[in-house]
């Protein structure tokens, strides 16, 4: 639970969110039936997007970043806490009024489309299923304007099979689907991970300008913090399953309070051979572990570990308009005794 | 540079992939032309993107090439002992016996080698009996502790079977295994590739501690520049089959000469500058379809007449070393320099 009266910047300005995920939790249980374990994938995750922003999610495999976006898009139920879209209280159950809005594009271009099938299909697919064209010839200059918005034409695509692209082609060709409908959200979960690295700037370059062009918003998956920083807007670093740190992306990524977002972004090694890693760090043997523990999650490897960390989890103080999850920052610390604990 | 230095030397390695299709063959020239002189004592790393032969390139150092991959021309000389070992002229049992002793080769994806229903220290042993003899399986238990306390893993593992551990853990026992027998070369490629940041990063502090612990040469692929940039001493990169530049990382990263690499390192978003970052235009060509003259021509800004007819040839400039028309006249010709 988000605490009252504290707002982030960006957020008081703009009034209607898009989406808005209430408390969020899921649950899945692991093992056999007497030796179940319960594990708590998504643990009360609450953020707010607007048009014409991104919002990233940013955290290593196997923090739950994945699974909020499923129950966003309806794959998975909730365990407990809402999701709502455009504030009028429509549920994923209304699907073709949802997907319209909400579109989504995965992380492997090359599991998106068939290999046996012409992508040209899943363009005219598209239009065909939402009715937005009621001739071919309008259909083919409906797709050939949203291919040429993502630097492709129909030309290009006419005929061809996926293996004949490459996988930012394909990606490509996987947003151009997603903009037929005109989405006002794109959800977006690692888009560019799979991408060939001289080209993967492109992508991140067509996002922001989705965002600054159509004002589309943008849910940003990834574990990639420097294309996250690039892009802007607002972050959440989730970590087994817990928002540890949310706020801009100038605030937490630049100056993060949590420990785990500090170590998060110390290890991205960063292309400069000046800036090489210092110091050494621990890592989980099984990730069991860490989602199993109780108090704070993050407690095992923790190098500002308290005592009060292993038995008790903390709960999501606002410092300087970034929430935090970490009892560093509880309320019996003020602000001047934090900061020289960072310093 | 001492010749004395050297411990892998090729000069100009060509591997194809020749497939037989329909109608005739489709030669897909995924090393086409690479020499390469690798010191003792440094970390080397290779960088390119994927499907521009990075792997092949490893496996043929590695000399393990199966059909249709085919040596079109080239070798790759070993020094071993004082004298050069041409590993394409040994006997299938000397090659055997230079595997994981002198070289060790840590595939794409390491973190699936292990058997899942053996216990890790039953794949020590296994590894153990088939390359020490004569010891005993207490004895070999020993090694296998040793190893895995002075590289800083916890022993527990030992006794885990593989899907207890994470996937940085397996990644990381499968590095040190590569490194048991302390071979003079270790070839690592995409080590960090699918892992998280922090995972990665001790998957790096491991290499880097055996580098250090036996002063011997790592190969290091991968596609991420911060990883480069990160731990090694010297970087090639590679765009459709031909390394296409090579110096320090350091030198690299300050100058780079090739278009290309500009790119590659002008692309990365970095932390406190938000400034627009630009791709490369265009998409990396087919290995079986390569343009004509330079490779990198349709998608360099800078590219001249003669780009498109001649392919150019490597040029040393100081340790800085570049195959591109923009700086032929500045160095020697590679072939003057290396002979």
């Amino acid at each position: 639970m988000l605490p009252v009266g504290c707002t982030l910047k960006g957020e008081q300005h703009k009034m209607q969110p898009i989406l808005e995920a209430r408390n969020l939790t899921k649950v899945f249980y692991r093992g056999s039936l007497l030796a179940r374990n319960r594990i708590v994938a998504v643990d009360n995750v609450s953020f707010q997007l607007q048009r014409g922003e991104v919002f990233t999610l940013a955290g290593e495999s196997g923090c739950g970043k994945t699974t909020v976006a499923r129950m966003i898009l309806g794959f998975e139920q909730p365990t407990a806490g809402e999701i709502i879209y455009e504030k009028n209280g429509e549920t994923w159950h209304h699907r073709v009024w949802f997907t319209q809005r909400i579109q989504a594009v995965f992380q492997n271009p090359f599991e998106t489309f068939n290999p046996l099938r012409k992508v040209e299909g899943y363009l005219f697919e598209t239009v065909r299923g939402y009715q937005l064209a009621d001739k071919r010839q309008a259909a083919l200059q409906l797709i050939n304007s949203k291919l040429e918005a993502v630097g492709l034409s129909y030309g290009e695509v006419e005929g061809r099979y996926p293996s004949e692209f490459s996988g930012g082609q394909l990606q490509r060709i996987s947003i151009a689907r997603a903009l037929l409908v005109d989405p006002s959200l794109l959800i977006a979960d690692e888009p560019v991970s799979m991408v060939d690295a001289s080209i993967r700037m492109s992508i991140v370059n067509l996002f922001k300008r989705l965002r600054d062009e159509l004002n589309m918003g943008i849910l940003y998956i990834t574990h990639d913090l420097a294309t996250a920083y690039y892009l802007g807007g607002r972050i959440a670093v989730m970590f087994r399953g817990n928002t540890m740190e949310m706020g801009s992306v100038q605030d937490v990524l630049m100056h993060p309070r949590h420990p785990y977002t500090q170590l998060l972004r110390e290890s991205i090694p960063e292309p400069d051979p000046a800036k090489k890693w210092r110091g050494r760090i621990s890592i989980a043997e099984t990730e069991q572990e860490e989602y199993l523990r109780v108090g704070c999650k993050f407690a095992g490897r923790c190098p500002k570990v308290m005592e009060i960390c292993k038995r008790q989890a903390p709960e999501t103080v606002c410092v300087d308009e970034v929430y935090v999850k970490c009892h560093l920052y509880s309320e019996t610390r003020s602000i001047e005794e934090v900061s020289c604990v960072q310093g | 540079m001492q010749d004395g230095d050297v411990v892998l030397r090729t000069d100009n390695l060509r591997a194809h992939y020749v497939l037989d299709i329909p109608g005739g063959q489709k030669v897909v020239r995924a090393v086409d032309g690479v020499s390469l002189q690798i010191r003792r004592n440094e970390i080397y790393g290779i960088a390119g993107e994927s499907g521009c032969g990075k792997t092949t390139l490893m496996k043929t150092l590695y000399a393990a090439i199966n059909r249709p991959l085919r040596l079109v021309s080239g070798s790759v000389l070993y020094a071993k002992d004082g004298q050069e070992l041409d590993v394409y002229a040994l006997r299938k049992r000397e090659l055997r016996g230079l595997r994981w002793r002198y070289m060790a080769y840590v595939p794409q994806g390491a973190m699936s080698i292990f058997n899942p229903v053996m216990k890790i220290k039953e794949t020590y042993r296994d590894f153990l009996s088939s390359h020490l003899k004569g010891k005993t399986a207490a004895e070999m238990f020993e090694i296998a502790k040793d190893h895995i306390d002075k590289l800083g893993l916890p022993i527990s593992i030992l006794e885990a079977y593989p899907h207890q551990l994470s996937g940085g853990m397996r990644q990381r026992v499968a590095i040190a295994l590569a490194a048991l027998l302390r071979p003079s070369v270790i070839f690592a490629d995409e080590p960090t590739t699918a892992l998280d940041v922090v995972v990665q990063r001790g998957v790096v502090q491991l290499l880097k501690d055996i580098q250090a612990d036996l002063h011997n040469t790592i190969i290091l692929v991968t596609h991420d520049m911060g990883i480069h940039a990160n731990v090694t001493d010297r970087l090639a990169i590679m765009y459709a089959g031909r390394i296409i530049e090579e110096a320090p990382t350091v030198e690299i990263f300050r100058n780079p000469l090739h278009p290309y690499t500009q790119f590659l390192i002008n692309s990365l978003p970095q932390f406190g500058d938000a400034g627009q970052r630009v791709s490369a235009p265009g998409q990396p060509p087919s290995l079986a379809d390569l343009p004509s003259g330079c490779a990198f021509h349709p998608r360099c800004p800078k590219a001249m007449p003669i780009c498109r007819e001649l392919r150019p040839d490597t040029i040393v400039i100081g340790e800085h070393r570049a195959a591109c028309w923009l700086h032929a006249e500045r160095g020697t010709a590679q072939d003057a320099a290396y002979s």
